[in-house]
């Protein structure tokens, strides 16, 4: 008779398709996967030891380099846990400015988990247009802040900087440019047959699991349910724009496959261009500082402020003890909760499987271990 | 919508003892105290009650509170004797709109409590990473080993208050 044994194949942490350094113990009889045990840590700066060392305003530059493809989302949503914590407003400029600047960056961000997606399946070109893209919002950042990865752009109660000349002709000029690239990348690679045939049905997610294991954002969308932080606990100025939220339909499997996955970040790309053009066309004028006391120092209390970031819910737990640094800072990283689920897609599935499920499941290292 | 004071009618009428107390003090946000040995059974209960229906845990959080005795030691650094470390639960039901926070404080000597991680998956990352940064044992977790530290991580918990960084770690400079 024929004896099999189970093998342990050890993948990362320096492997181009777990996108940073995760390394994944792969438990397998023959090519099918039996368990998946991730090893996390090798990217841990002590970001929550560091933030009880500074004041709340010092801390920015530091939630930058969470999730380090949406840094100005991260700013955003600790900006807002802050103002909440203050009970201070900001002015309108402000709130359409950030708005502006949070969507530009979901673009970027998908545009990464787009095109690097289809590098994992194996197919090149996509990239290269999204990448081309991509750097047009870059250079607008660095027009705007003069960096164009970590920006310490949006401070609490405020921006560091206006917006530079003629920032809105070309914001609109690329958003105009942008839509055809979508529409390239749908027939590159979203309805490419070698694609779906490598996506659709793998890794399926239902949707009661994907609540249970606490996935957030484009992944619990894809599973069927139409939740988004920004129509469910609305905050900035959200409430104001007209946006669909997409949601999974199963279009060439099931519902919560890996190509549902893929095709909600395309379909949230169509939509953020959306708020753009309605937030660029009523950018109202005016200051972009409010008044804020040169020592920002909460009073004791506790908060947990959440966003839309694109990776899933970004949310800060912030404890004051009414001294100037805060007590305790814990960010609920998205990527980090959405990789726990790792292991329950992949059972039973074949090893090539697994880079196309981590590739659906768009996890930023720098966020997972902080 | 519940607010927190009907949900922590429902608990404490349930419950009794094991539900401690609803704290308002605090600005932004009730917080209902239960104790550490009665957690799985509460979660449970908020979980799969027709009413309550709490599905999503959103965050699990360890905390320092920091409320111990300040001993000096001869080499001039302090250390916390005796108070208590806390976790701090975000619930939410999706479906009803109801979210809650929970609190349980255990002894800093010998922390334990219960875990959740059969109630909410996602609760195993959370409570592993509780248990790295403030060495919580929850009881009954399946896989209770550090998640962002080095396994062999032997200096303590790093988010505790009293923290001391090792000289060395393998051979190399720890402090830089």
């Amino acid at each position: 008779m024929l004896k099999t044994e189970q093998m342990v194949l050890n993948m990362g942490p320096q492997h181009p398709s777990t996108h940073g350094v995760l390394r994944l113990e792969l438990e397998l009889e023959g090519e099918v996967i039996i368990n998946v045990k991730p090893h996390l840590g090798y990217l841990h700066r002590c970001f929550e030891k560091h933030c009880e060392a500074m004041t709340y305003p010092q801390i920015i530059p530091y939630v930058d380099r969470l999730d380090y493809l949406a840094s100005m989302n991260n700013e955003m949503g600790y900006a807002i846990a802050v103002e909440r914590l203050l009970d201070i407003k900001v002015p309108e400029r402000v709130e359409y400015i950030r708005i502006i600047m949070a969507e530009l960056q979901r673009i970027a961000s998908h545009m990464v988990a787009v095109g690097t997606y289809g590098i994992d399946i194996g197919a090149f070109t996509p990239f290269l247009y999204l990448f081309r893209d991509r750097e047009r919002i870059l250079t607008l950042f660095e027009k705007t802040c003069g960096a164009r990865l970590l920006y310490n752009y949006i401070w609490v109660g405020g921006l560091s900087h206006d917006l530079p000349i003629n920032f809105v002709n070309e914001t609109r000029d690329f958003l105009k440019d942008f839509k055809k690239t979508v529409i390239e990348v749908n027939n590159l690679l979203s309805y490419n047959k070698i694609f779906i045939e490598r996506t659709a049905n793998v890794g399926v997610l239902p949707v009661d699991s994907a609540i249970n294991y606490g996935i957030t954002g484009p992944n619990l969308r894809a599973s069927g349910l139409k939740w988004d932080i920004r129509r469910n606990d609305p905050y900035s100025i959200y409430d104001r724009f007209d946006f669909e939220i997409p949601v999974g339909e199963g279009k060439h499997g099931q519902v919560g496959d890996c190509w549902d996955r893929y095709f909600l970040r395309v379909q949230e790309m169509v939509q953020s261009i959306r708020i753009i053009e309605q937030a660029l066309d009523q950018l109202p004028e005016g200051e972009i500082t409010s008044a804020l006391p040169k020592r920002i120092k909460p009073v004791e209390g506790q908060i947990y402020s959440r966003v839309e970031n694109p990776k899933g819910e970004l949310g800060f737990f912030i404890v004051s003890k009414g001294q100037l640094q805060p007590f305790r800072v814990k960010v609920r990283p998205p990527s980090f909760i959405n990789l726990s689920v790792l292991g329950e897609l992949c059972k039973g599935h074949l090893i090539a499987d697994v880079v196309a499920i981590l590739g659906s499941i768009d996890i930023v290292l720098g966020e997972v271990d902080r | 919508m519940k607010s927190s004071e009907e949900i922590f009618a429902i608990l404490k009428e349930k419950f009794g003892d094991a539900v401690l107390q609803l704290n308002t003090k605090l600005p932004k946000e009730a917080v209902i105290e239960i104790a550490p040995l009665k957690v799985t059974e509460i979660c449970w209960f908020l979980r799969d009650n027709e009413e309550l229906q709490f599905d999503n845990l959103i965050l699990l959080t360890g905390l320092d509170d920091d409320n111990g005795e300040k001993v000096k030691l001869e080499d001039g650094t302090t250390e916390t004797k005796g108070g208590t470390l806390s976790v701090v639960y975000h619930l939410e039901s999706m479906k009803l709109g109801n979210r809650i926070v929970l609190r349980t404080a255990t002894g800093r000597e010998n922390p334990e409590v219960e875990t959740v991680s059969k109630v909410w998956a996602c609760a195993d990352w959370h409570e592993r990473e509780a248990y790295d940064m403030f060495g919580i044992k929850f009881l009954n977790h399946p896989d209770l080993r550090r998640i962002l530290m080095p396994y062999d991580w032997e200096a303590g918990y790093p988010l505790r208050k009293d923290y001391k960084n090792p000289e060395f770690y393998h051979g190399m400079k720890v402090p830089y």
